[in-house]
C-alpha cells in the first residue's frame, strides 16, 4: 500500500479496516477475507453493476449498494450478511436459474462455472421459480466458438471484452426487458460478422454461454485408431498456463510434465511449436530483409496471430499486402510434419494426424483454411485449446504438478529461446531481431534481450540500428491498439518498418483459449515465465537451432526458397461481411 | 370549495404560442432580464426558500440541485429539460409545452445562466412529436431576438437550446438512460457514479430538470409572493396534477398544495362517472403507490401523502372505480413494467417477469402461499437492489397494494 495515499477507515461486518481512498467495497472486503458474490464484475473490465449480486447494506442508506461500484467512505458501516442481503443474493441467483438451461452435466463449463459455483455456495439446488428459459439451439456454425444463448445470464462481460479490449463490438445487447439478449449484428453467425474468433468473450463468460468448439473427442478417436500416426505440437504459451487448472501458481512452468502427460495420453510423438516458431523467424526475418532491400511493401506486419489475420482480412482488406506471407508457427510445423517428417518417418501424409495445442480459438479456424494444406490434406488436422488439453489430462486422471518430466521428441522438438518467447507480446519481434541483426551485420549479438519491446504497454516502439539504415519497429497487442497502428498504415503515414501484432492481451499467453480465470495479473506472470524459459535455454536464436539448420540443409534449401515458399508461405484475402457500414 | 389557481398556468391561453412578440407583450423574458442582474447564488437561495422539489417524481430539491450544478467544476455545462413524460396517467408537462413554450425556453436560459451552462437540451418523448414545431419555432424566435446564442442580453454569456425526440422507451425518463439516448446510444441506464452532475451528456457536467420544475422559475422570479402564499406546511406553492381514469372531467389542474384529494377528484375532475364508488387511486404514475378511498380527506402535500402511504411523484392521479378489480389493475400495471424494463440488471429484468407470472396465477386461482411470499420477496429485492430508479420503483404499486388490499393476496380457504 502506498504510504502517501489517503486512507479511509470503515467497518465491514463490524470488523474495522483501513483501505486507500477510492477502494471499492468489494476489494475492501477481500482484504479481510470476505468474498462478496459477483457475476458481471471482472477485475480487468469497466464496472457494469448489472447483476446486482454484490448488493450490500450500508448503514444510513435506504437501498442496498453495489459493492463492485461503490467506493468506501470514512466511517462507512457495511454489512454483507444481513437478511435482506441474503434474500437478494438468493433471489437473484434463483431468478437467473429460472432463465438458464440447468443441464450442467452436458455443459462444457460444468464444475468451472461461476453461476454453478455460487448456487453451490448458497445451497441452491434448484430454482423454486418456473423456468422461463427460451428454447434456443446452440450455434455451432464456425470451427472456433460455440454460443449457447440459453445459458446466457446477460452479464455483459463478453460485450465488454469485445468492445473495450478488442475494439470490435461484434457482440451487443439487443431488445429489452426479459427479451434482452446478447447477440451479433442482425443475429448473424459470429463468423459472418465483425468477429475475428479470438475467443476473448469465451474467456470472460461466467457460464457456458460462449465456449470453444470442443474437439477433444476427435483426438481421443484418432488416438484409438491404429492406422493413424498421431503427433502433437504444443504452443509456447501453453506450458506456462496449463498449471493454473491443476492448482499450481500462475505462470508455473510445466513443460516437462506436459510432455509426459501427452505421452501418457498416447500420442506417437510429442513435438514443440517452438520449433515452428524458429522456422517462422527464419522465413519471416528473411522476408523482412528481402522487402527492406528490394523496395517491398513496408511496414511488414507479422501474421502469426490468426485473430489478427482475420481482423486484417475483415477490417483492413486494403492493407493485406503489409502482412508477412509467412505462415504461423503452427501451420509451418504442420506443413513440415506432413512432408519432411513424413519422409523421415516413412509415412504417407494421410497416415499422420497432426494435433496442435494452442492458447487460441482462432487457430481452429486457421487450421481449417483451405490454403493451409495441399494434395487434399490439411497441415494441421485438429486444434485443441489449452482448456481442451486440460480436459483431456483430467480425462485420463493425471495431475500435472506431480508428473515426472520428459523431453520433447526429435526432430521437431528442439527449439531456441527465441521460439519460446513467441508466446508473449513483443516476443516475435524480439526473436526476429535476434536473427535479422546477426544476418545483416554478420556480428554476434552481445545482448539478445530487446527490452524496448517487452512489457504490457499497448503499443511499444523502438529503433534498431542496422548498417546502412535504422529500422523502426512497433509492437501492439489487442486489436484496439492494432487499430491505432492500422489507421496510420492505411493512410500511408506509418513511421514503422516492421510491426508485430498479437490479437489478444499480452499475446498468446492471454489467448482466448487459455484457462478460465485468466486475468491481466496472471498474464503478466505467464510472460515472466516465458522470459525465464528463454533465459535458461542454451540456444536463444532461431538460426542457431541445429535441427532448423539440418532442415534447411536436407530439405528446404535456403529461406524463401521455392520449396519454402510452397510449404511455409501463404496469401491472405479480403473477407466480405453480409453488411457494410463504412 | 377550492378551485384551481393560476400561477404556473397563468399564461395558458393568454398569448399566441407561435409568436415571441405576443409572449413579450404579456411580460415574456422579463424574468430573464431580471435574473441576469442577480447573483446566481441568490436565485438558488430563492428556489431553496420556496422549497421547490423536482416535479419529475424523484422530489429532489431544485435549489440544491442548481447550487450543486453551479459548484461543479468543468466547461461546457449542460442543462437538460426532461420532457420524456412517460408515467402513465401523467400529462402535465405536455400542457406546459403546448400552452406556454416560451416560458420553458426562458426558464432554460435562466437555468443556463445560473448554472454556468453553454447548452440546453430538451429531451421530449416520442409521443409528443406533434409539439416539436411549437418548440422549434420558440427556439428559433428566441435566437432571432438574441435570447439565445452569444452574449445574451449583453451579459457575456452564451447559451443554445437543442431539441431531441426520444425513441419511445419509458426508461429514457431516467437521467442516465436519457443521456445515453441523446448521445445516440441505446437508452439504458448506467450505474452511478459518475453522477450526471459531474459527467452527464457527452461527459459534460449536466443539470437535469423536469419541465414543470423549470417552468416555475420565471414566474417565481417575478412574483415570489403569490407562490409563497400558496400551499401548506413544508409544501409551498402550487402543483400541477393530472387526473385520469374513471372521472367525469379528466385533465390537468393547478392546485395550491393542501387541496384535499377529495376536492381534486370531486370538484376539479368532476367526480366519478355515474357516481360510481372508488376502488383505488394510484398516485404518481405507474411507479406510484395506491390507496383506497380512505385517503380522500388527506391534503395533497408531500408530507401528508407520504404519511398516507402514497406520494406526489409525478403528480399523476389515476382514479379507478369498482368495476375494475385491484388484481386486474395490478396485472395491467405489471404488464407495463414487464415490457419497459431495460433488461440490464437481473432483479428488474427477471423480477418483473416472475411477478407478472405470479399475478396471472393469482388471477386464475392457481397461486400458492409460497407464490405470494416469493412475490413479496422479489418485489422487495427489486426495490432494494435494482440498478436504476425504474427497477427500484416498479413494485411500488404492488407493495402498497399488498398493504392496502391484503384481502386480494389472502388465499384463505381456497387453497387445498
Amino acid at each position: 500500500m502506498n504510504e502517501s495515499q489517503e486512507m479511509v477507515k470503515l467497518t465491514i461486518n463490524n470488523i474495522p479496516i483501513e483501505v486507500p481512498k477510492g477502494t471499492k467495497i468489494m476489494q475492501a472486503a477481500q482484504t479481510i477475507g470476505i468474498d462478496i458474490p459477483h457475476l458481471c464484475y471482472h477485475e480487468d473490465q469497466r464496472i457494469k453493476a448489472h447483476c446486482r449480486l454484490c448488493s450490500v447494506e450500508v448503514t444510513g442508506k435506504k437501498r442496498l449498494l453495489a459493492a463492485c461500484s461503490t467506493e468506501v467512505w470514512e466511517g462507512m458501516d457495511v454489512h454483507t450478511d444481513t437478511q435482506i442481503v441474503r434474500d437478494t443474493q438468493v433471489s437473484i441467483l434463483q431468478l437467473m436459474l429460472a432463465n438458464h438451461h440447468k443441464d450442467c452435466l452436458s455443459c462444457p463449463r460444468n464444475q468451472n462455472c461461476d453461476l454453478q459455483r455460487l448456487c453451490s455456495r448458497f445451497n441452491i439446488l434448484e430454482s423454486h421459480l418456473p423456468s422461463v428459459v427460451k428454447e434456443e439451439p446452440r450455434i455451432e456454425t464456425n470451427p472456433s466458438i460455440v454460443r449457447d444463448p440459453s445459458k446466457c445470464i446477460r452479464c455483459g462481460r463478453c460485450i465488454r471484452a469485445c468492445k473495450d479490449v478488442q475494439g470490435i463490438a461484434a457482440l451487443t445487447y439487443a431488445g429489452r426487458s426479459s427479451d434482452i439478449v446478447v447477440t451479433t449484428a442482425f443475429n448473424k453467425p459470429m463468423e459472418a460478422t465483425d468477429c475475428i474468433l479470438c475467443g476473448q468473450c469465451s474467456l470472460v463468460c461466467p457460464t457456458g454461454a460462449i465456449v470453444e468448439k470442443d474437439d477433444t473427442q476427435k483426438v481421443l478417436d484418432a488416438l484409438q485408431d491404429n492406422t493413424k500416426h498421431v503427433i502433437v505440437q504444443v504452443a509456447p504459451s501453453v506450458r506456462v498456463a496449463l498449471g493454473d487448472a491443476f492448482g499450481l501458481e500462475p505462470g508455473a512452468i510445466v513443460t516437462g510434465q506436459m510432455v509426459t502427460a501427452l505421452k501418457l495420453l498416447g500420442f506417437d510423438k510429442v513435438f514443440d511449436t517452438n520449433f515452428g516458431a524458429d522456422l517462422t523467424i527464419m522465413e519471416e526475418g528473411h522476408e523482412f530483409l528481402h522487402r527492406l532491400n528490394n523496395d517491398g511493401v513496408l511496414p511488414m506486419m507479422t501474421s502469426c496471430s490468426p485473430g489478427w489475420v482475420n481482423y486484417m482480412e475483415k477490417h483492413f482488406p486494403s492493407c493485406i499486402d503489409h502482412l508477412s506471407s509467412a505462415k504461423s508457427p503452427m501451420s509451418m510445423f504442420g506443413a513440415i510434419a506432413k512432408t519432411y517428417y513424413a519422409q523421415q518417418a516413412g509415412l504417407k501424409p494421410q497416415e499422420i494426424v497432426t494435433v496442435s495445442i494452442m492458447p487460441c480459438t482462432a487457430k481452429k479456424f486457421e487450421a481449417a483454411r483451405p490454403e493451409m494444406g495441399r494434395d487434399g490434406y490439411q497441415d494441421v488436422d485438429i486444434v485443441l485449446t489449452t482448456r481442451e488439453l486440460i480436459k483431456l489430462i483430467k480425462y485420463v486422471g493425471l495431475s500435472i504438478g506431480k508428473l515426472p518430466e520428459n523431453d520433447f521428441d526429435s526432430p521437431l522438438g528442439l527449439a531456441s529461446g527465441a521460439g519460446a518467447i513467441f508466446g508473449a507480446t513483443g516476443g516475435v519481434m524480439e526473436a526476429a531481431l535476434r536473427t535479422v541483426y546477426e544476418k545483416v551485420t554478420g556480428k554476434t549479438l552481445e545482448k539478445v534481450e530487446f527490452m524496448d519491446v517487452r512489457g504490457f504497454d499497448g503499443i511499444k516502439e523502438a529503433t534498431i540500428h542496422l548498417p546502412g539504415r535504422d529500422v523502426r519497429i512497433a509492437v501492439a497487442h489487442t486489436l484496439k491498439n492494432a487499430r491505432k497502428i492500422m489507421e496510420q498504415v492505411k493512410k500511408g503515414t506509418s513511421p514503422y518498418d516492421f510491426i508485430e501484432i498479437m490479437a489478444c492481451p499480452g499475446g498468446c499467453i492471454g489467448g482466448g483459449g487459455q484457462p478460465i480465470g485468466t486475468t491481466n495479473a496472471i498474464r503478466k506472470q505467464r510472460i515472466a515465465a516465458l522470459y525465464e524459459i528463454d533465459r535458461t535455454l542454451p540456444i536463444r536464436k532461431s538460426h542457431e537451432n541445429p535441427d532448423i539448420q539440418t532442415l534447411y540443409q536436407d530439405f528446404l534449401g535456403e529461406p524463401l526458397s521455392e520449396r519454402a515458399h510452397e510449404l511455409l508461405h501463404t496469401h491472405y484475402h479480403k473477407v466480405d461481411k453480409p453488411y457494410q457500414f463504412d | 370549495m377550492s378551485t384551481q389557481v393560476r400561477f404556473l398556468t397563468k399564461n395558458f391561453g393568454a398569448y399566441d404560442v407561435s409568436s415571441i412578440g405576443a409572449y413579450m407583450n404579456i411580460g415574456g423574458f422579463k424574468a430573464l432580464r431580471k435574473a441576469v442582474t442577480m447573483d446566481p447564488e441568490d436565485i438558488c437561495t430563492m428556489l431553496s426558500d420556496a422549497k421547490i422539489r423536482g416535479r419529475g417524481g424523484a422530489e429532489y430539491p431544485l435549489g440544491r440541485k442548481w447550487s450543486q450544478a453551479r459548484a461543479v467544476k468543468g466547461e461546457n455545462k449542460v442543462i437538460i429539460c426532461n420532457a420524456d413524460e412517460g408515467e402513465t396517467t401523467t400529462f402535465k408537462d405536455r400542457e406546459l409545452i403546448k400552452n406556454d413554450p416560451f416560458n420553458l425556453i426562458e426558464a432554460m436560459i435562466i437555468a443556463g445562466f445560473v448554472c454556468g451552462a453553454t447548452d440546453g437540451y430538451i429531451y421530449m418523448r416520442a409521443e409528443y412529436a406533434c409539439y416539436r414545431p411549437i418548440l422549434l419555432n420558440a427556439i428559433r424566435q428566441a435566437k432571432n431576438y438574441g435570447f439565445l446564442g452569444e452574449n445574451i442580453l449583453g451579459k457575456g454569456f452564451d447559451f443554445n437550446i437543442h431539441l431531441y425526440s426520444g425513441g419511445g422507451a419509458y426508461v429514457c425518463g431516467e437521467g442516465t438512460a436519457l443521456i445515453r439516448s441523446i448521445e445516440g446510444k441505446a437508452g439504458r441506464p448506467r450505474m452511478k457514479p459518475p453522477f450526471i452532475k459531474v459527467s452527464g451528456v457527452f461527459a459534460r457536467p449536466t443539470c437535469l430538470n423536469n419541465v414543470e420544475s423549470l417552468s416555475l422559475v420565471p414566474h417565481l422570479l417575478l412574483d415570489k409572493d403569490t407562490y409563497m402564499n400558496c400551499g401548506m406546511g413544508e409544501s409551498i406553492g402550487t402543483k400541477l396534477v393530472s387526473v385520469a381514469g374513471n372521472v367525469n372531467n379528466p385533465g390537468v389542474f393547478e392546485i395550491p398544495f393542501g387541496t384535499t384529494v377529495r376536492d381534486i377528484i370531486y370538484n376539479l375532475a368532476g367526480g366519478l362517472q355515474h357516481d360510481r364508488e372508488i376502488q383505488l387511486i394510484q398516485f404518481g404514475g405507474a411507479s406510484g403507490k395506491v390507496s383506497d378511498a380512505s385517503i380522500l380527506d388527506t391534503p395533497y402535500t408531500y408530507d401528508d401523502l407520504r404519511a398516507a402511504g402514497v406520494m406526489v411523484g409525478s403528480g399523476g392521479m389515476l382514479v379507478i372505480d369498482k368495476r375494475t378489480s385491484v388484481l386486474d389493475f395490478l396485472r395491467m400495471n405489471q404488464e407495463f413494467f414487464s415490457e419497459e424494463s431495460c433488461g440490464q440488471c437481473t432483479p428488474c429484468r427477471e423480477g418483473n417477469l416472475h411477478i407478472k407470472i405470479i399475478l396471472d396465477k393469482l388471477a386464475k386461482g392457481e397461486a400458492t402461499e409460497q407464490d405470494i411470499k416469493t412475490m413479496g420477496t422479489i418485489a422487495k429485492v427489486m426495490s432494494m437492489s435494482s440498478l436504476c430508479g425504474l427497477g427500484e420503483t416498479a413494485q411500488n404499486t404492488l407493495q402498497s397494494a399488498m398493504k392496502k388490499f391484503p384481502e386480494v393476496f389472502d388465499l384463505g380457504g381456497t387453497q387445498a
